[in-house]
């Protein structure tokens, strides 16, 4: 490692920031959440959770969170994924592979307009029922 | 570069907490398997594990913290990981069993930033802890580290950074609170000796009982204190400098070790810093351990390789100290707190804080609380909203009795000081200091003399034996303690306490010595009524002096609720119970060791102490 000058430093701490900015909290513009149930992962969900932080990374979004969850259900449709813009409605989309996913980051999680064309719905199944 | 990261960006970073309490608690072995529990699932590309310095939630360890999210888990152990990889990190469903519950409610706080213990803290001295790795210091420069530095060596003149620091208020953290501003200028000022250059010291010979802020700096975020350091070096012209750390903190001396090597190879301490042709290296002195080496004089002189012990002041170490050249000596957390000063500003820091007491303070937590742990507050908060807000309060429901600031050299502020608002001067007109940051809680159950007697042992202990008022001064007051606590003093003893403690605060040699009547000042001041009830009654209130206990047994209960269990008799090492099963038992007072064995032992609280 040769010694680092002033704009060697800066861009270190560049570098650095973003591989550890998921850490420092802030509002979070959207969540993403891919689903990896068995079912999902044989339809190919490993590919999508891929060019999803691929293109997180290459566009440098700091502001989306990514998570991933069991099988949402409809096995014959996989894979799936969950997209929640902030204050919105869950929006779900299926028989995805990774062009389609990096074209619903560009266009709905970026551009906040949904892809009609492979979104299954809005909003999710009822989960909250009252206790006895 | 020292390490090649991954290409593709995690989703997850699981913030492991490796400070020296965690680590104690298995830390690392949770660390461990959540790595062998990620990879069984095939999710390392996508999820990192990283150790990070202390979290300051010490009480509650060990603690990881999933960003984002700030999902806060605690008491983790090695059997919950391959439920919570499987639930939360592959399946994306929280798991609440292993958060955090505040004791008397129900439901788990899932946010770190949602939980008391955290609500109130400022971060300035541990702006990075639990968010960098502390020994890679890429990650101290993503938060940026060194970016000060940077500013303090192209952009500003010695007199610029002097100015700035002095018009902040920082003052030393290390006990005295003398303005760093004016040590500064001092140094910069003294001309120099021997023909040779200046030498910068950090102080991290921390020894009060139940104090960790500096070592847990040092854990957490040593590249805070090395920038600290070499801005200060710019300051005052110095070449060489040393941190001195107590070798029985291994952990953070292997950090900071770690994290001079780095920093070395980066070319950001060493020569030619940043190609600025400003110089300055630093190098690690392990000390031994004696407390009166947190004393500048000591420790300069234990440095020299020479014994351990203060010598008269002036000359002040900034006129003649290391090698008898002009040394500038700060604390560890006042180092940490020079890069954000620099960098956010005199005026930012000074925004914070009270009048005489700028920014905030690091307190290490620990007694009768709750929420053990490392916390940081900006000055003025109140006690009340340390021990209650912050730290839970007082465990079992007890009351609050009292709170010892600043270690040994500090004193006892009682519960009706509650209010009192934290900063140099407060604590100073209540008896105590600020010290380095100890803060131990004491509930009903304490007893005051046992306290200033445990504080003078210490004391005495560690006294280095130069000066007659330390050396003889601190041994008679512990002689006189612990006869009242045995049920042996007399009025005469407090008249005593009363005229020596002020005459060996008047002519001790160093500040051990100084500051060592203060626990038995503070207590007499608040608590003489403990001192009189040991004296003239021959009891101890709070049941803790165990020579002045009278243990009996309530014979009704003994036979009635217990049906003469017969545990007390057997686990007597005396003989001193008479009794058989199914009849009601009794203490012989003559044969009583006093031990309070069988107190502890009766299932049926029986047994009563007077």
């Amino acid at each position: 490692m040769p010694k680092l000058t002033l704009e060697e430093l800066a861009k270190v701490r560049e570098q650095a920031r973003k591989r550890t900015h998921l850490r420092e909290g802030g509002e979070v513009r959207a969540k993403v959440t891919v689903h990896m149930g068995t079912c999902g992962i044989a339809a190919g969900a490993r590919t999508i959770m891929s060019a999803l932080l691929s293109v997180i990374e290459s566009r440098d979004v700091r502001d989306v969170q990514v998570t991933n969850s069991g099988c949402a259900g409809l096995c014959s449709r996989e894979p799936m994924i969950t997209v929640e813009l902030a204050g919105e409605a869950p929006v779900k989309y299926v028989d995805l592979n990774p062009d389609k996913m990096k074209k619903i980051f560009a266009e709905h999680v970026l551009g906040g307009k949904i892809v009609a064309e492979y979104a299954l719905g809005i909003g999710s199944e009822k989960t909250d029922f009252p206790k006895e | 570069m020292p390490e090649k990261h991954a290409e593709t960006a995690h989703r997850l970073h699981l913030m492991v907490c490796a400070g020296t309490a965690c680590v104690s608690n298995h830390s690392f072995d949770v660390k461990e398997a959540l790595e062998k529990e990620i990879r069984k699932h095939g999710l390392e590309d996508e999820i990192l594990v990283v150790a990070t310095g202390c979290n300051g939630f010490c009480e509650r360890g060990p603690l990881l913290v999933v960003q984002p999210g700030n999902i806060f888990y605690q008491q983790l152990s090695v059997k919950d990981i391959p439920h919570l990889v499987e639930e939360h990190f592959l399946k994306g469903r929280p798991v609440s069993r292993l958060m955090y519950t505040p004791p008397e409610e129900k439901k788990p706080v899932p946010v770190l930033s949602d939980i008391d213990f955290f609500k109130k803290q400022v971060l300035i001295a541990l702006r990075n802890r639990g968010l960098i790795d502390p020994e890679k210091i890429e990650e101290s420069i993503a938060r940026d580290g060194y970016k000060a530095m940077a500013k303090a060596l192209t952009d500003m003149t010695p007199a610029q950074i002097i100015k700035e620091i002095t018009l902040s208020g920082l003052r030393g953290r290390g006990g005295a609170g003398f303005p760093t501003g004016l040590k500064w200028d001092m140094v910069r000022n003294a001309a120099s000796t021997n023909g040779g250059g200046k030498y910068l010291i950090c102080n991290g010979d921390e020894g009060d009982p139940g104090a960790f802020m500096d070592r847990s700096i040092l854990e957490a975020d040593p590249h805070s204190v090395i920038e600290g350091m070499v801005i200060g070096a710019k300051a005052v012209g110095a070449t060489e400098g040393v941190v001195y750390v107590r070798n029985e903190y291994p952990l953070a001396v292997k950090r900071l070790q770690r994290a001079l090597s780095q920093a070395r190879e980066f070319g950001l301490v060493g020569e030619d810093i940043l190609g600025t042709k400003f110089s300055f290296d630093i190098k690690i002195h392990r000390g031994a351990g004696a407390f009166v080496c947190g004393e500048e004089t000591a420790l300069i002189a234990s440095i020299e390789g020479r014994l351990g012990e203060p010598r008269p002041r002036p000359p002040y170490p900034a006129q003649s100290g290391l090698y008898g050249r002009p040394t500038l000596i700060n604390n560890v957390e006042t180092w940490a707190n020079v890069p954000m000063i620099i960098d956010r500003g005199a005026k930012w820091f000074s925004s914070i804080g009270t009048e005489t007491s700028k920014g905030t303070k690091v307190f290490s937590l620990v007694g009768k609380i709750n929420n053990t742990g490392l916390v940081e507050v900006p000055m003025g908060i109140s006690l009340r909203e340390i021990i209650y807000d912050i730290g839970g309060g007082i465990p079992g429901g007890k009351a609050f009795k009292a709170v010892q600031t600043g270690g040994p050299s500090g004193g006892c502020i009682p519960a009706e000081k509650i209010d009192l608002p934290i900063d140099y001067e407060s604590l100073t007109q209540a008896g105590s200091m600020m010290g380095s940051g100890g803060m131990v809680v004491m509930d009903e159950d304490t007893c005051m003399v046992d306290v200033a007697r445990y504080f003078l042992s210490f004391t005495k202990d560690e006294s280095c034996g130069k000066c007659t008022p330390c050396r003889d001064g601190t041994k008679i007051m512990l002689d006189i303690l612990t006869r009242i606590c045995a049920g042996q003093g007399t009025e005469a003893d407090l008249e005593l306490l009363e005229s020596l403690a002020p005459s060996i605060k008047d002519s001790a040699l160093c500040g051990l010595g100084k500051t060592a009547p203060n626990p038995v000042l503070t207590t007499l001041r608040y608590f003489r009524s403990e001192y009189e009830t040991h004296i003239r009654d021959k009891k101890c209130p709070a049941h803790v002096c165990r020579e002045l206990n009278t243990y009996t047994i309530d014979e009704k209960i003994c036979l009635e609720v217990g049906r003469g269990c017969d545990v007390c008799r057997r686990n007597c090492a005396s003989d001193a119970i008479r009794g058989e099963k199914n009849t009601a038992h009794s203490i012989n007072q003559e044969k009583c060791i006093k031990c309070g064995v069988c107190l502890d032992i009766c299932k049926f609280h029986a047994v009563k102490v007077e």
